[in-house]
């Protein structure tokens, strides 16, 4: 799976907010598009990652 | 009399827009204060894994945090970043900006329509950065914007009102509020900005390349809401030849 342009090993069976979890990512302050097509906060649970998925994670930072 | 600004039926005491980048997490909170700012930007970037530090925990609770698009070439890379920022669940208010050249970071006025008019309809309050153009301006009014934000200046050079005369061209014929964003330098020009009828100003690198970083948006803060006054005041006229005395010509004591 290829996660903010980084290839990462997904376990089995994992959802979208387990792989966050999992991997210490504030799921409170981020938002995450899945292929291109941004995740609902309240869908985390129940969306599958698989291998061939491609995750934006992003966050708020300083800026004008 | 209260005198307030009005964006998107929000309605905001300070006119000092504060960009929050290029300085650390830990003024954040002192920054906002000393300048008085109610509305702050952020950008919205990739997060790391392992848990990192997170502004919002750093900037007051009654702020409107306004999340801009920057990073964005295209319209339609400007409306993905602001979706994302949305699902953060930090309101609807968003400040596009679409810029394709990089030397000298000015906005793509065309892409910015776009952007603005798919957003707008989306429910957000619309806050376009954009190249001062009164024909741009009014098509962005058409498309939803909430307010028109001309550049004073190329992003970050501290420069200037160097487009001042086609910013009052905006102030005078648009009727949302128009704020003027990027290259303000000085407080003074910021002052001046305010005394031609802009209804806010918005400032970042002015502020976080000073020496005395909260210093100066408390420098800011006060330019800004001197140049409000003194616009609501009525600036007085301008003799162009000879002069005027201040003090009565009659009753002089060697009458």
């Amino acid at each position: 799976m290829r996660v903010n342009g980084k290839e990462m090993t997904l376990g089995n069976n994992q959802s979208l907010l387990q792989f966050l979890a999992a991997n210490q990512f504030d799921v409170v302050t981020l938002a995450v598009a899945r292929n291109g097509e941004i995740v609902p906060k309240p869908t985390y649970d129940s969306v599958m990652l698989c291998e061939e998925d491609t995750l934006e994670v992003v966050r708020f930072v300083g800026g004008g | 009399m209260t005198d307030q600004l009005v964006i998107g039926g929000q309605r905001f005491n300070s006119r000092f827009i504060l960009g929050s980048g290029k300085f650390s997490l830990e003024i954040v909170q002192a920054v906002v204060e000393n300048g008085g700012a109610e509305i702050v930007t952020l950008a919205l970037r990739r997060a790391n894994q392992g848990g990192e530090e997170n502004i919002l925990e750093y900037i007051p609770e009654n702020i409107t945090l306004l999340p801009n698009t920057s990073g964005a070439r295209t319209a339609e890379e400007a409306v993905k970043i602001a979706r994302l920022a949305r699902e953060i669940n930090c309101g609807n208010f968003v400040k596009v900006e679409v810029i394709k050249d990089s030397k000298y970071l000015f906005p793509d006025n065309y892409e910015t329509v776009k952007a603005t008019e798919i957003l707008a309809k989306d429910g957000f309050v619309v806050m376009p950065y954009m190249y001062p153009d009164l024909n741009v301006a009014r098509d962005l009014v058409s498309a939803g914007a909430a307010a028109v934000m001309p550049l004073a200046s190329p992003i970050g050079s501290n420069k200037g009102l160097s487009t001042k005369d086609f910013i009052q061209i905006l102030v005078d014929e648009i009727a949302v509020p128009i704020i003027v964003d990027a290259g303000i330098g000085r407080p003074s020009q910021a002052c001046e900005a305010m005394e031609m009828g802009v209804a806010a100003v918005m400032c970042n690198t002015a502020v976080a390349t000073a020496k005395n970083i909260p210093l100066m948006a408390k420098a800011f803060g006060q330019a800004i809401e001197s140049g409000r006054n003194a616009y609501l005041a009525g600036l007085g006229r301008v003799l162009n030849q000879a002069a005027e005395a201040s003090s009565p010509l009659t009753g002089f004591l060697e009458d």
